[in-house]
C-alpha cells in the first residue's frame, strides 16, 4: 500500500481518565488483562517460586528430600501416605518433586542468564558493528557450534568435579553461542533498518544507539527462546546427571530422578512420571510467560501506549 | 492550492553570490562492482535553494544523498561543505558537521523507533547534540513539532498511532532538530497520499523560507522538482545526463533521456501529455556499464560516436550543462525516433517495438 | 476510437456491483451503491488509502471474508451472484476468469519456484494439460513483450516491471476476462510504469479483457481509464468518463485531489 491504513490516529486515551495520563497501576492492570499469557505464565512461574521457596514447609517428608532412605517403603504406588509413591529407596517422591523446584528450575536460569551474559554482547558486537569483529566472532561461535551440544557438555562436566555447579558451567558453556547467531542476525537486521540509519546520520552516539535501540528491538525473539529454553536445559541436565555428572543422588534434582527411575518405569510408573510432569509443567510456564513478555513489549499489541 | 516557490528561478549557484554550500566534484560512490555513482558534479548554493535530483531505480541519486550524510563511504571524489572536506571529518568536527547537514528518509514507516514515544526519538536528536538544557527539552519538542505543523501532544504518541504524513512530519522535526543548514529529503512524498503529498510539499516550501534552508531533493517526480526546486540535475546509471535551471530543463530538456522520462510521465490534463517516446531494452546493469555513452543501448538517437566516447557534462546553453553527443540536436527538437505512442484517445498506435 | 472485438455471445468479462456494503463487525468501510465494468473497458478506482478501493477488489474475488469482513449486496458476474457462491464456486472463477495483480508482484511469486512453474501450475490446476499449459504460458509471454524463457528465472532474479508482467501473462494465459489491477505500477520506475500501462491498453484491445483499475495516482488513471469511480470513505463520490470527471469534476473532493497533484510550472 502508499500509505498507512489510518488516516486519523486512533485516540488512545484509556475510557474512564479525563483524556490523559493513566496511573501505573491501571497501566499494570490493563496489561495483565489483555495479555492471558502473561497472566497465567506469571502466576505458574510464581507458583513454582513460591514452592521452591516454602518447599520445607509443604512437602510431607522433608528429610526424603535429602539423604533419608526408608528401606521398608520402597516403591510403593502413591497412596494417601504418598501422593505421588515413593521410589526405590523409599523416599516421597511428592516431597522431593516439591524441593526439585529449587534445583532444576535454579539451574535452567543460571545456565541461561548466564548464556545470555555472553551471548547477547557479543551478538549485539557482531551484528551491530560487523567487519573484522563479526567475523571474529562468529567464527569462534562457529567453532562451539560444531560439537554436539551433548558431547560438549559431557567433556567439560567430565573434567569439573561432579557437582550443580559444574553442571551449570558445562551446560552454560554449551548453550551461549546459539545465542549469539540468533542475536546476531536480529542486531544485524535492525542495524539495517532506517531508524537506524538516521540515528547514525543525527550523530547519535553508538553506544546509545545500541541501548535505546538495537538491543529493545533484538530482544524479543531471545526472550522467546528463553522461554523455551527452560525445558530444554532442565533435560539436558537430566541427561548430565544420569550418566553422573552434575547432579548426584540424593540431591532430588528432577532429571537425576527421571534418570534414575527410568529402569523401574515398568510396572512402577510414578517414579518417572510426576517428576516429568514437574519439567513439562515447568517449561510451559516458562513458555508462556516468555510469549506474555513478548506481546507486553511490542508497543502495537499492547496498552501500555 | 499548490504554490510556486518564492525564489525566482536562478542561475547556477556558482554564478550567484558566494561559494556554493555543497559542492559535490567527481564523487564516484562504488558497491563492489557496481558504479553506484560514476563521477557526479553538483553544487547546492546557501539557502534558500534547492536542488532537485531526478532519476529512476539504479541512477544513484539515494546514495549521493546517502553520500553527502557519511552514510556511505565514497570511493572518488570530494564532498565539500562551507569549505570543509566533509570526507577527512573526525570525532568533534564531524559530529559538528551532522547538526549542519540532515536528511529524511523516503519511508515513514520505518524512519522511527517502532519502541519509542515520539517526543523521545525528537529529544534523541537534541540530546545527542546538546542543543538545549534538559529541562528545556519538552519545550523545545513541541516547539519543533508545532512548526511541522504537527500538535504538541503527539509527543506522547507511538508511531503507529500516526499517519504516515504524521510520520513523515515528525521525520522532519527530528531533522530539523539540530538546525541544519542542508537537508537532504530522499524522496520525501513518494509514498504519502496524494492529499499528503501536496501539504508535505507546503510544509518544505514553508520551512525552507523560514530557515533559509538548503535542500538536496532526490524524487522522481517532475512536479515536486518544479515546484520546489531552482536547479535540477536528472541522473542516469549513476552520471548526470543534465543539469540546469528546473523550468528551462523541464520546459526544452538537452538530453534524450529527459525527453523520454518526461513523456513516460502520465499527465491528467489532456494537453500536457506528450508523445512517448518508448526506450528500447531493459534498465542496463550497473555492475557491467555500456561503454561510451551509458546511455547509448537505449538512446533513439544514437549514433556511432556515441558508443565509444564518454559524453563530458558541457555547457550547451547559458546555465545549462548536458552530456550528451547530439545535445543540440535534442534542442532543435529533431524528432527522437518513430518509437512513439500517441497518448490522445483518438489515435491508439499499436504495433509496439518489441524491446 | 479503435474497433474493439465484438463482445462474445457467452462470457463477456461483465461484472456488475449494486448496494455493496463492507463491514468490520460495526464499522463500515465500503458502500457503494453502484458501479460497472462492461466488456472490453477499463474502469478506474481513484482514491487515497483508508479509501476502501482495495476491499472493494477483495470482496470481488470473494477473498473479503477471509479477512474478516462482512459482505452484503450484489457483486454480479456472468449472471452468477458472486456474493453467494461458495468458497470452491469462487476457487473456479478466481484467477482464471477473474484475475488480479497487485502492487507487489511478488505476491504471486513465491520466491522458492521458478515463475514458469507457477504460470504452469495455475494453468494445470483450471484443467490445462501439462503441454497446453507450455504453450500458453509462452504464448502469454510473448503477448507481454517477454522473451518465453524467462519463465525460467526465479523472481529474484526478475525485475519489478518483469514480474509484473509475468503476473499479467498469467492472466492472460488463464484467458480471464476480468482483470482487477490493485496498484500495480506504484511501486514501479516512471518509464516501466508507462510500458505496463500500453500494455493494458494493448490487451484490452487485442483480447477485449475489461480492466478494473486501483490507483491514488489520478493521472495514471487519467491517462488509462475509460470511466473512472472516485472513492472516499468507502463511498463513490463521483463516477462517469475519466476525460469529463478529470477535466471538470462535480465533487469537491476530487477537485482538491486533482489541485493536489503538483503541476510543472511551465507546459509546453
Amino acid at each position: 500500500m502508499t500509505e498507512s491504513a489510518v488516516a486519523q490516529p486512533p485516540a488512545v486515551v484509556p475510557a474512564g481518565s479525563p483524556g490523559g495520563r493513566v496511573s501505573r497501576r491501571q497501566v499494570a492492570w490493563r496489561a495483565l488483562k489483555a495479555n492471558p499469557l502473561l497472566a497465567v505464565g506469571g502466576t505458574l512461574v510464581l507458583l513454582i517460586v513460591l514452592v521452591a521457596i516454602f518447599a520445607p514447609l509443604i512437602a510431607p517428608y522433608p528429610a526424603d528430600a535429602g539423604a533419608a532412605t526408608h528401606p521398608f517403603s520402597v516403591l510403593t504406588a502413591p497412596s494417601s501416605a504418598h501422593l505421588f509413591g515413593t521410589d526405590q529407596v523409599g523416599r516421597d517422591i511428592l516431597s522431593r518433586v516439591l524441593y526439585g523446584a529449587r534445583v532444576s528450575p535454579v539451574i535452567a536460569i543460571i545456565v541461561l542468564a548466564i548464556a545470555c551474559a555472553i551471548g547477547v554482547p557479543l551478538g549485539v558486537a557482531a551484528g551491530f558493528l560487523g567487519g573484522w569483529l563479526d567475523e571474529a566472532i562468529m567464527r569462534v561461535t562457529d567453532v562451539f557450534l560444531a560439537f554436539p551440544p551433548l558431547l560438549l557438555a559431557l567433556a567439560l562436566a567430565a573434567v569439573l568435579p561432579a557437582s550443580l555447579t559444574s553442571l551449570t558451567i558445562a551446560i552454560a558453556a554449551v548453550w551461549w553461542p546459539w545465542y549469539v547467531r540468533l542475536i546476531r542476525g536480529q542486531a544485524a537486521s535492525v542495524a539495517g533498518r532506517p531508524y537506524v540509519e538516521a540515528c547514525r546520520a543525527l550523530g547519535v552516539s553508538r553506544l546509545r544507539i545500541i541501548f535505546r535501540h538495537i538491543l529493545p528491538n533484538s530482544i524479543t525473539p531471545l526472550l522467546v527462546q528463553v522461554s523455551l529454553d527452560v525445558g530444554g536445559v532442565i533435560l539436558t541436565a537430566s541427561a548430565l546427571s544420569f550418566l553422573g555428572l552434575g547432579a548426584q543422588d540424593p540431591v532430588p534434582d528432577w532429571g537425576l530422578m527421571i534418570a534414575e527411575g527410568q529402569s523401574y518405569f515398568t510396572p512402577d510408573w510414578w517414579l518417572v512420571t510426576f517428576p516429568g510432569l514437574a519439567i513439562l509443567v515447568t517449561a510451559f510456564a516458562f513458555n508462556l510467560l516468555g510469549d506474555g513478555l513478548r506481546d507486553l513489549l511490542d508497543p502495537k499489541r499492547s496498552l501500555i501506549s | 492550492m499548490t504554490s510556486a516557490p518564492d525564489a525566482t528561478p536562478a542561475a547556477p549557484a556558482a554564478a550567484a553570490g558566494g561559494p556554493p554550500l555543497l559542492r559535490i566534484s567527481d564523487l564516484s560512490v562504488h558497491f563492489g562492482p557496481v558504479h553506484a555513482v560514476n563521477q557526479v558534479s553538483l553544487d547546492v548554493a546557501a539557502g534558500p535553494f534547492g536542488l532537485g535530483l531526478i532519476g529512476e531505480s539504479g541512477s544513484g541519486k539515494t546514495t549521493i544523498g546517502r553520500a553527502v550524510l557519511r552514510l556511505v563511504r565514497s570511493s572518488g571524489g570530494s564532498i565539500t561543505f562551507a569549505g570543509q572536506d566533509v570526507g577527512s571529518l573526525r570525532g568533534a568536527a564531524l559530529q559538528a558537521y551532522r547538526r549542519d547537514a540532515q536528511i529524511v528518509f523516503q519511508n515513514p514507516d520505518n524512519s522511527l523507533d517502532p519502541r519509542m514515544r515520539i517526543g523521545g526519538t525528537i529529544a534523541e536528536a537534541l540530546n545527542a547534540h546538546r542543543i538545549v538544557s534538559r529541562g528545556d527539552i519538552p519545550g523545545r519538542v513541541a516547539e519543533l513539532l508545532t512548526e511541522a505543523g504537527l500538535d504538541p501532544t503527539f509527543a506522547e504518541r507511538y508511531p503507529h498511532q500516526l499517519s504516515g504524513g504524521q510520520r513523515q512530519r515528525v521525520a522532519i522535526a527530528r531533522a530539523l532538530s539540530v538546525q541544519p543548514k542542508l537537508l537532504v529529503l530522499d524522496e520525501p512524498t513518494s509514498a504519502l497520499d496524494v492529499r499528503t503529498q501536496a501539504h508535505m510539499l507546503k510544509l518544505i516550501a514553508r520551512l525552507r523560507a523560514e530557515r533559509e534552508l538548503s535542500y538536496l531533493l532526490i524524487t522522481h517526480n517532475f512536479g515536486v522538482v518544479s515546484e520546489l526546486c531552482e536547479q535540477t540535475a536528472v541522473l542516469y546509471l549513476g552520471k548526470v545526463a543534465e543539469i540546469g535551471a528546473t523550468d528551462v530543463l523541464l520546459s526544452s530538456p538537452a538530453h534524450p533521456y529527459t525527453v523520454a522520462l518526461r513523456s513516460a510521465v502520465p499527465e491528467v490534463d489532456v494537453a500536457a501529455r506528450r508523445s512517448r517516446i518508448v526506450l528500447s531494452g531493459d534498465a542496463p546493469d550497473a555492475a557491467n556499464p555500456p561503454s561510451g555513452c551509458v546511455f547509448h543501448p537505449r538512446c533513439p538517437l544514437a549514433v556511432d560516436r556515441c558508443r565509444t566516447d564518454v559524453p563530458q557534462l558541457r555547457e550547451v546553453t547559458p546555465a545549462r550543462q548536458v552530456a550528451c553527443h547530439r545535445a543540440e540536436d535534442v534542442l532543435a527538437g529533431v524528432a527522437l525516433s518513430t518509437h512513439h505512442r500517441s497518448r490522445t484517445a483518438e489515435t491508439a498506435s499499436s504495433a509496439p517495438d518489441l524491446g | 476510437m479503435t474497433e474493439l472485438p465484438p463482445a462474445p455471445a457467452g462470457p463477456s468479462g461483465r461484472l456488475a456491483i449494486t448496494s455493496l456494503d463492507i463491514s468490520f463487525g460495526p464499522r463500515k468501510v465500503v458502500s457503494i451503491d453502484e458501479l460497472r465494468l462492461d466488456h472490453a473497458e477499463i474502469v478506474g478506482i481513484a482514491g487515497e488509502s483508508g479509501s476502501g478501493k482495495s476491499m472493494t477488489t477483495l470482496a470481488i474475488l470473494g477473498l473479503a471474508r477471509t479477512v474478516g469482513a462482512t459482505v452484503s449486496g450484489s457483486i454480479v458476474f456472468d449472471g452468477k451472484e458472486l456474493t453467494a457462491l461458495s468458497q470452491d464456486d469462487l476457487r473456479e472463477i478466481r484467477g482464471r476468469r477473474i484475475a488480479a495483480i497487485f502492487q507487489s508482484p511478488s505476491t504471486a511469486f513465491s520466491p522458492v519456484y521458478k515463475v514458469g512453474t507457477i504460470v504452469t501450475k495455475a494453468l494445470r490446476l483450471h484443467g490445462a494439460t501439462k503441454s497446453e499449459a507450455a504453450d500458453r504460458a509462452a504464448e502469454a509471454m510473448r503477448q507481454v513483450l517477454l522473451a518465453p524463457d524467462l519463465l525460467r528465472r526465479y523472481p529474484s532474479q526478475l525485475s519489478g516491471g518483469q514480474l509484473q508482467r509475468v503476473a499479467i501473462a498469467l492472466a492472460l494465459a488463464l484467458r480471464a476476462e476480468i482483470l482487477l489491477a490493485d496498484e500495480p505500477t506504484s511501486a514501479l520506475d516512471v518509464t516501466i510504469q508507462a510500458e505496463v500501462l500500453d500494455l493494458l491498453r494493448d490487451l484490452r484491445e487485442t483480447t477485449g479483457m475489461s480492466i478494473l483499475f486501483i490507483s491514488h495516482d489520478l493521472a495514471v488513471v487519467a491517462e488509462l481509464c475509460d470511466r473512472v469511480a472516485v472513492m472516499r470513505n468507502g463511498v463513490i463520490v463521483e463516477q462517469g468518463p475519466a476525460s469529463q470527471v478529470l477535466s471538470s469534476p462535480a465533487d469537491p473532493y476530487t477537485s482538491e485531489l486533482l489541485d493536489s497533484v503538483p503541476k510543472l510550472a511551465t507546459t509546453k
